[in-house]
């Protein structure tokens, strides 16, 4: 019918005339949520803090007269001294201790953003999948989980190192592939009960594909559990990253994590304690801070729970 | 009315759905609609009664497509839509679109009312370009009285009524001929429902379209529908002119469910003998046999709990599904005067 | 007849985090005993908050004003200690989700004992069989089936029944029902107001029937309030309000209603929407939705007045009351 009573064109000079028309813009959810974040002093404090913690390791080493590798064979073991440019001391190897903290912290930032990101894409593809359509799909693709879930992660990390090697980005990506489970439950449950929404149901009535239906209206609508869910998946792939460089498992020397740093520095606490003061500030407010984010994410995206 | 084409032919409908009672357990299967014949005339509306349960809003729904059913026929202009291959279908949503009940829960909260009311055509009308679809949301808007400046708008900014007016919108803007209207007013205010009601009766005419309308409350389909098909656990007990169904009842559950509307007028309300049903419509999983309304039916015989009344035809094309239709003379305080 | 409740210029206010929300204002009513008065309005006029208040039942951020006697007591001075004497026991309230009132935890005849061995001093066995003969006046079949059920197994109807009856078993001199029916199919809402008509007949019980649906009030309504924007606007004789209603909002109320015996080809609704309570209109609230308005209306605030015949309204226009022709 288009096109022939010349309609269309009647149309689109009407369509023209009110583009110039001032129709305010509404706010979105997500604008709302912002709002409530900004009023919640600890978060919006933690985002500050966390924004300073990025700056500082990914530019902090340009301002420094000493790399992370670099050995100072006059400085071993030394305590803060700002005439040699060590801010923070020298480790046993005579190597800048704020260069290590500021490379540890990148490696963690980075292990941990990459590890997310992909257990996040996985996970709600994976996960509204399963729960858009349910029945026997979902049974299979929710067993699979399941088992994965059974099998020991730590057999999977090795079986990572020997195909990544030494590549702990690489690692992570691997891990990344592991962390997705709880995230595709999480997704998978929300879908089920946005797909029992009428406005589903009205795509549907409009001829949406079942792709477009997740894509378009699914998953747009799961943003505050997945964003949630990622905040608390940081500081679990930081800790995780931790626990395998000190097995040796994750980041090799001379690059350094700041999980790595704190293995080295906790057993000699006592005669350094600049080695161990100095990493663990760093991941302690770190953590700290992704706890309020998330937190206050929760609260912002959610408002209804308090 | 008799040179009217058939729109939609049901033949036969039937859905089931199974529930799961455990994991070793047979799951349970719950009949929602049986039996199900009528036909729907270009441009007329038809009312849909019946009370929760009764299989009201799955019949919406299979005709729609949006479930699918069991046994049966749905035919849109001699065409069984049960049939079609899945991208046809997908075509023939212009014609059929439908308005929920709960307006802003069917409404994408992530969404602007332009993309809301546009979506439709981003799949049914590919070819329009982003000027041309926007040209159309705004016409649309305007026929459904929201103003262009609401076109950026988010869906929690708008009022239960408003929220239920982009509905509209969004159903009207493929230019269908049919609409199901699931509930459209139960969850508005009093005077927000008159507004809606007014502005179905406008569209109505304006579009000609034709309506589905399914409603719990007697009142409103009365004052909007041209026939009215009252269901009882997913069969049809009476289908008959709207004046006919208020004035003359044939089956006791219609005259029960009359009796049973609150009627805005003291006097009027007072005057009333209500035929109080007893007790509670039984479980759809395991229904009466025979008759399935005779539990709660004051003219019930033994035999109507051994055989099934047929849907009858009787005068001017009312259908009736009672055994003693005939015999049971409809007392005064049944019919309501004005 | 004796006045069994005084509400004396109560107002409800909402703190939100930077405003003030005034959701009732000037409320003045009394209750007789064994009447029924039915609160008419739509969402946001104030109508349910009202009667929270009134049963101490308000949100955190809520705090009432004025006064509410039931006799010499004023509800609103009491603290929650003290209002759990006469909460429950003199005044009772239902809502129209029964769930949420409901534990579902818990069967049916321990939350109807409970309320009798906790006001009453009933022991646990004649407890049990007074909620059993409740359950059987408040018309549920096979009560001492029902009474081992628990609130999930019962339907929409049955669960209200049952709050009924755990409100009754205090023989409560109000009780206040919030939208007791909305949730309920017509031919069960019909049981129930028989119901209710029992219960003030019976036990002389004053009820409140807080509503939207004028068809329910009509049945049921010895007088009626009809609330708008947080205030009364129209109060008076339940036929009085529906043959010659005074305050052109009751009027547009009527004429929003469809009826089942007369098919209108259109109804007159009410233009507009309701206001907020954040951002009410100057002047009369309902001046930017009235057919009646002129000058006054929009600066000044009609107050609500006598006018004769019992009945009261809240509005300049002393005009006859009618758009063309009335159905």
């Amino acid at each position: 019918m288009a096109g022939i009573t010349g309609k269309d064109a009647v149309l689109t000079e009407y369509a023209h005339r009110l583009e110039t028309l001032d129709a305010p813009k509404g706010r979105s959810l997500t604008q709302d949520a912002v709002r409530r974040l900004v009023r919640n002093k600890a978060a919006v404090l933690s985002v500050f803090v966390v924004g300073f913690i990025i700056i500082f390791a990914f530019a902090g080493p340009y301002f420094l007269p000493w790399t992370y590798d670099k050995i100072d064979w006059s400085g071993i073991r030394k305590p803060p001294n700002f005439e040699a440019g060590h801010y923070a001391g020298t480790d046993q190897n005579g190597r800048d201790m704020l260069a290590r903290i500021m490379q540890g912290t990148q490696m963690s930032l980075i292990v941990a953003g990459v590890a997310t990101l992909v257990s996040v894409i996985i996970g709600v593809i994976y996960g509204a999948v399963a729960g858009y359509f349910g029945g026997r799909v979902d049974a299979v693709m929710m067993r699979f989980v399941d088992i994965m879930y059974a099998l020991p992660y730590i057999l999977f990390v090795i079986i990572l190192v020997v195909i990544f090697g030494r590549n702990p980005v690489l690692l992570f990506v691997g891990i990344g592939f592991l962390e997705w489970l709880t995230m595709a439950r999480i997704v998978r449950g929300q879908t089920m009960s946005i797909k029992q929404r009428e406005f589903v149901e009205a795509a549907k009535a409009g001829g949406a594909k079942p792709w477009t239906i997740i894509f378009r209206h699914i998953v747009p609508n799961l943003t505050g559990p997945v964003v949630i869910y990622a905040t608390l998946t940081v500081p679990e792939i930081i800790l995780t990253e931790s626990f395998l460089s000190y097995l040796g498992l994750g980041v090799q020397e001379p690059q350094t994590s700041l999980g790595t740093l704190i293995s080295f520095g906790a057993p000699v606490a006592e005669t350094l304690p600049w080695m161990l003061i100095g990493p663990a500030v760093v991941l302690v407010s770190l953590l700290l801070c992704l706890t309020y984010i998330g937190d206050g994410l929760r609260d912002a995206l959610d408002p209804k729970d308090r | 009315m008799a040179h009217t084409t058939t729109l939609l032919e049901i033949k036969d409908l039937k859905k089931t759905f199974s529930i799961a009672t455990g994991l070793f357990a047979r799951p349970l299967t719950l009949t929602a609609l049986e039996d199900i014949n009528f036909t729907i005339r270009q441009g007329e509306t038809l009312g849909i009664v019946g009370e929760s349960g009764c299989g009201k809003s799955t019949l919406g729904r299979c005709i729609l497509q949006l479930l699918t059913p069991d046994e049966g026929q749905v035919l849109w202009l001699g065409q069984d839509l049960t049939k079609l291959p899945a991208e046809e279908m997908r075509q023939r949503r212009q014609d059929l679109q439908i308005i929920f009940q709960d307006p802003l829960a069917s409404l994408n909260p992530r969404m602007t009312v332009g993309e809301i009311i546009a979506d439709p055509l981003r799949t049914l009308r590919p070819e329009l370009n982003k000027t041309e679809r926007r040209a159309r949301v705004l016409k649309t808007m305007e026929s459904v009285g929201l103003l262009p400046e609401m076109i950026n708008r988010y869906p929690h900014e708008f009022s239960g009524g408003q929220a239920q007016r982009i509905g509209i919108a969004r159903a009207l803007i493929t230019e269908p001929k049919l609409i199901v209207c699931d509930e459209p007013v139960s969850a508005l205010d009093v005077s927000i429902q008159a507004q809606i009601l007014n502005l179905l009766a406008e569209l109505k005419d304006e579009f000609g379209l034709t309506l589905i309308f399914i409603s719990h409350n007697l009142s409103v389909v009365r004052h909007v529908s041209d026939r009215i098909l009252v269901l009882y656990l997913g069969r049809i007990v009476e289908l008959a002119s709207g004046d006919e169904i208020y004035e003359d009842p044939k089956h006791p559950y219609t005259r029960a469910l009359l009796t049973a509307v609150p009627i805005p007028d003291p006097k009027l309300a007072r005057l009333r003998n209500i035929d109080a049903l007893k007790g509670e419509i039984p479980s759809p999983i395991n229904p009466p046999s025979g008759c399935t309304f005779r539990t709660r039916c004051r003219f019930a015989k033994p035999y109507c709990a051994e055989k099934r009344p047929p849907l009858e035809i009787i005068e001017n094309g009312r259908l009736v599904a009672c055994h003693r239709w005939r015999e049971i003379d409809v007392p005064a305080e049944a019919v309501l005067n004005g | 007849m004796t006045e069994v409740l005084k509400v004396e210029d109560m107002s409800v206010t909402f703190e939100l985090h930077d405003s003030e929300v005034q959701a009732v204002r000037e409320m003045n009513f009394s209750l007789s005993e064994g009447e029924t008065l039915a609160v008419v309005g739509e969402s946001g006029s104030g109508k349910s908050q009202a009667f929270l208040a009134i049963m101490g039942l308000l949100a955190k951020n809520g705090r009432a004003g004025g006064r509410v006697m039931m006799g010499d007591v004023d509800l609103l001075a009491l603290d929650s200690r003290q209002l759990d004497r006469y909460r429950g026991k003199d005044i009772a309230m239902i809502f129209q989700d029964p769930m949420t009132s409901l534990n579902p935890t818990l069967k049916v005849k321990t939350q109807l004992s409970e309320v009798l061995v906790k006001h009453r001093g009933f022991n646990q066995q004649d407890a049990v069989t007074t909620s059993i003969e409740m359950l059987e006046r408040v018309g549920i079949p096979e009560p001492v089936k029902r009474a081992n059920a628990y609130p999930h197994e019962l339907s929409g109807g049955m669960r209200q029944r049952v709050m009924i009856a755990m409100a009754l078993l205090c023989q409560p001199k109000i009780l206040i029902a919030d939208e007791p029916t909305t949730a309920l199919d017509v031919t069960v809402q019909a049981q129930m107001l028989d119901l209710f008509k029992s219960l003030t007949e019976d036990f002389g019980t004053s009820l409140v029937l807080i509503t939207h649906d004028l068809g329910v009030v009509a049945g049921v309504a010895d007088r009626m309030m009809v609330m708008y924007g947080g205030r009364v606007v129209e109060k008076g004789v339940t036929d009085d309000l529906f043959y010659d209603p005074r305050h052109p909002y009751t009027l547009g109320l009527l004429h929003s209603t469809p009826h089942i015996a007369k098919r209108a080809v259109r109804l007159d609704p009410i233009q507009g929407l309701p206001p907020s309570l954040e951002n009410l209109p100057k002047g009369c609230a309902f001046h930017p939705r009235c057919a009646f308005a002129f000058d006054r209306c929009l600066v000044e605030r009609p107050p609500l007045r006598d006018v004769g015949d019992g009945r009261q309204k809240a509005c300049f226009y002393e005009g006859p009351l009618a758009y063309g022709e009335v159905a």
